[in-house]
């Protein structure tokens, strides 16, 4: 985020949800954040860290450590926010729902930024009803302004009913931008910590008391939910009332201005006095929510009344004007304009100068594919690379290919590597190599060490040497932690060393002992490239091969009808020489810019 | 919705369309206008196709423009115009940089790079080519293509030169700042007005 833009009139600032979450953590005097990148909810901690230094905030390596540390700085009397993408609240399940029983000391608002029409995520899973199973309330915010109030009402909902809260934005609120008017901080003294082992220890005989405790917690936010300021009904003339919540509101408010409107910002649990005033009178009514039918089944459950939406409204993929128009109001839609046009897909791809970019090739060249992971490396599984078998979540590279090996041997470890990012393997691969090599898996794992957090757009991990401000931290060693898992064999090698790479993969594929290679070389983002130095071809050395196509570089095409490969000098990348490396005639030249490293690994 | 203009850029990851789309912001949030945003992160900005809604006018609700509704539609890149087409309503203009980056599908020979200019015409789309690949080269920064698009949409909106100036100066580091006000200048009088 760089300089807020003020406006001439009104003060406000233009924010994305997402770092109206952080603003909103700031004015509500929290002191404590941590979170796991995961989009579309990174940005929130990049705010704070750049933006807020009264609060201390740190990258976790995963999201159930973030949110046990968020606990107990709660605990002490801290106000705290943790941040996580949909799937990371999986990760985070385990504390969250035994959370729920033990309550909140100082507030405790998790951010859960779900991604329906999956931008960049593996499902689409709506979290309110993890929330909902978590027996935690629940806020959906319909815009930046609500992002940012909602934090602090959060927060104080959290301490009146001692109970964590989750915060739940979709793609679409987290990473729009609106008009947000701010305010100061509101600095809130840390309460301090009180030992209360039967507040705080879920042993059966304590946490019978605590689940009591949780079913009155629901029946008073109930209640709490029919004054809630952001829950209202807003009047109108239209033929169809409307329930809705989240960015959905302001869809309907786009393409069905006259509706009578019930607008539910705590979705959980509802406030049914509310909506029993809402259904009184109301003619025909429409939900209109994003992901799962989570407001119209708990209405029509409870009211018995035929309340409609995800008949006229799909539970995948994400919402847009056009879909609500065509659900409320078909006959306001304009003339459609002009039809799609068929075009080739442009589907995203590794870097030009990618480090992984050597490691699929050669995996590719010794006929070998890999069980793979989450991160930047999951598209190793494109054409022409196509060197990825599997991805399941975060880590599950290596339990997948020790799994592979039980049920078919040797067929498996002797084709397949578990490909899997540094962050990846500090978040949740470590538990996987200790289980591969306690097992007696003989598999190989290939980390890709690029030396960050990457498909999030960069951040820094316990294996970077850095944290979230950037200042120097304790860094682990990843060779280190392999032997200590108990793996012999471990490997260092620069993925674009081409024969060295390919050597390593015969050998350790070859050997039937777990093994660990690590191919570091840093991420192309960190590099601070010299001069600019591109590819160039001979076009009397080049035979038309395409074997330089055969590496997925964005900054390669062939022109069919000449026959040869053609670089892009825009995007072909100075630190990288593979097209070069892989031309069998000499065709392709690159002198060899080493440029400078954030990292400082040159 | 009355009196909300509606700007769709895109174009491909990296190719600077949030700065752009940010200039864009800033210079209606100066003029006094309620404004909103929207994009994507993540996987998507991998050398993908990236879209960025604007919006900007009196009151504005949906983050994302509906489909044939855009007033504008703003093409760092070639085929990425044609693909976003239907986004323009009917009396729609699109600016469109004549810079042509090979999708994967493409450089693999699984599709072939269609002729855009023939693709729009035959559809019907209003559009003017800016040739900003060469202007950008001519202005020394191969990377101000997006502020020179930038500079041709503003011949479009009615929003003043002071507030694009101001937009530019609070978004574009200071060293910077001097190339791209000259690219907004010569994007501006390339837009065919």
């Amino acid at each position: 985020m760089k300089e807020p833009l003020n406006t001439v009139t009104g003060g406000g600032l233009l924010l994305s949800g997402n770092e109206a979450i952080a603003r909103g953590a700031w004015e509500s005097g929290v002191h404590f954040a941590s979170a796991y990148p995961g989009t579309p909810s990174t940005e929130i901690l990049e705010a704070i860290g750049e933006h807020y230094p009264e609060i201390s905030a740190q990258w976790a390596p995963n999201e159930k450590v973030a949110l046990e540390t968020v606990a107990g700085a709660s605990f002490g009397g801290a106000r705290v926010l943790s941040a996580m993408k949909h799937v990371g609240l999986n990760v985070a399940a385990d504390p969250l729902f035994t959370l729920s029983y033990i309550g909140a000391t100082g507030g405790i608002v998790i951010v859960s930024a779900d991604d329906p029409g999956m931008h960049s995520s593996q499902n689409e899973q709506d979290n309110r009803l993890m929330a909902r199973a978590a027996k935690v309330p629940v806020l959906e915010p319909s815009d930046s302004q609500e992002a940012l109030d909602l934090v602090g009402l959060g927060l104080d909902i959290s301490e009146k009913f001692d109970t964590p809260v989750i915060l739940r934005t979709t793609t679409r609120t987290s990473h729009s931008m609106g008009v947000v008017q701010v305010g100061p901080r509101k600095e809130v003294a840390i309460g301090g910590y009180t030992r209360d082992p039967r507040r705080r220890i879920p042993i059966p005989a304590f946490a019978k008391a605590m689940h009591a405790r949780v079913e009155r917690r629901i029946a008073a936010l109930e209640e709490f939910g029919d004054s809630f300021p952001l829950n209202r009904i807003e009047k109108g003339t239209a033929p169809l009332s409307i329930v809705t919540s989240g960015v959905s509101y302001a869809y309907v408010k786009e393409v069905y201005p006259d509706a009578r409107i019930l607008k539910l910002t705590l979705t959980w649990p509802l406030p049914w006095g509310l909506v029993a005033r809402f259904l009184e009178g109301a003619g025909e009514v429409r939900v209109v929510e994003e992901g799962e039918p989570f407001l119209e089944e708990q209405i029509r459950a409870r009211f018995l009344l035929p309340v409609e939406g995800k008949k006229h409204i799909p539970v995948e993929g994400e919402l847009n004007p056009g879909i609500v128009r065509k659900a409320l109001a078909p006959a306001t839609a304009a003339e459609p304009s002009f039809a799609p046009a068929e075009v080739p897909l442009r589907p995203p791809a590794l870097c030009p100068g990618c480090p992984h970019r050597g490691a699929f090739w050669t995996l590719r060249k010794v006929k070998a594919s890999s069980t793979g992971d989450i991160g930047c490396y999951t598209l190793g599984l494109m054409a022409p690379l196509d060197a990825m078998d599997t991805t399941v979540c975060m880590g599950a590279s290596i339990g997948v290919l020790s799994g592979l090996e039980k049920a078919v041997g040797r067929e498996a470890t002797g084709r397949l590597v578990g490909a899997i990012g540094d962050s990846t393997f500090v978040h949740s691969g470590i538990t996987g190599l200790i289980d591969h090599v306690y097992n007696g898996g003989t598999g190989t794992i290939m980390i890709m060490d690029n030396g960050i957090t990457a498909m999030t757009g960069g951040q820094q991990h316990p294996a970077t040497g850095r944290n979230l401000r950037g200042e120097p931290a304790s860094k682990i060693d990843l060779e280190t932690v392999c032997r200590a898992c108990g793996v012999k064999r471990v490997t260092v090698v620069d993925p674009h060393d081409l024969p060295r790479m390919e050597k390593v993969l015969r050998e350790e594929l070859a050997v039937e002992e777990p093994s660990v290679i690590i191919t570091r070389r840093p991420c192309v983002m960190l590099r601070k490239p010299g001069k600019r130095v591109t590819a160039e071809l001979d076009r009397e050395k080049c035979i038309g091969c395409r074997r330089c196509i055969s590496l997925g570089c964005p900054a390669l095409s062939f022109d069919a009808g000449e026959k040869h490969p053609v670089v892009d000098r825009m995007i072909c990348f100075p630190e990288c020489r593979l097209c070069a490396d892989v031309c069998p005639k000499g065709a392709l030249t690159k002198d060899y810019d080493r440029g400078s490293c954030d990292a400082g690994c040159n | 919705m009355q009196g909300v203009t509606d700007v769709l850029l895109c174009g491909t990851g990296g190719q600077g369309i949030l700065l752009a789309s940010e200039v864009l912001c800033g210079a209606a949030q100066l003029a006094g206008l309620d404004v909103k945003k929207s994009e994507v992160h993540g996987m998507a900005q991998r050398g993908g196709s990236v879209t960025s809604h604007v919006r900007f006018g009196g009151k504005v609700w949906s983050p994302l423009i509906e489909e044939g509704c855009a007033d504008l539609l703003l093409a760092m890149e070639k085929l990425e115009a044609l693909r976003w087409s239907h986004f323009l309503k009917k009396t729609g203009k699109a600016l469109i940089c004549d810079l042509e980056i090979m999708p994967m599908t493409v450089s693999t020979g699984q599709a072939q790079y269609p002729d855009v200019e023939k693709g729009l015409r035959e559809r019907g789309v209003d559009f003017v080519m800016i040739p900003a690949t060469q202007e950008a080269f001519a202005l020394g920064d191969s990377r101000v293509i997006n502020t020179i698009l930038t500079g041709a949409a503003s011949a479009y909106l009615t929003l003043g030169t002071d507030v694009w100036m101001e937009a530019l100066r609070r978004r574009v580091p200071p060293k910077a700042l001097e190339v791209n006000v000259r690219a907004f200048e010569r994007g501006r009088q390339l837009a065919g007005v």
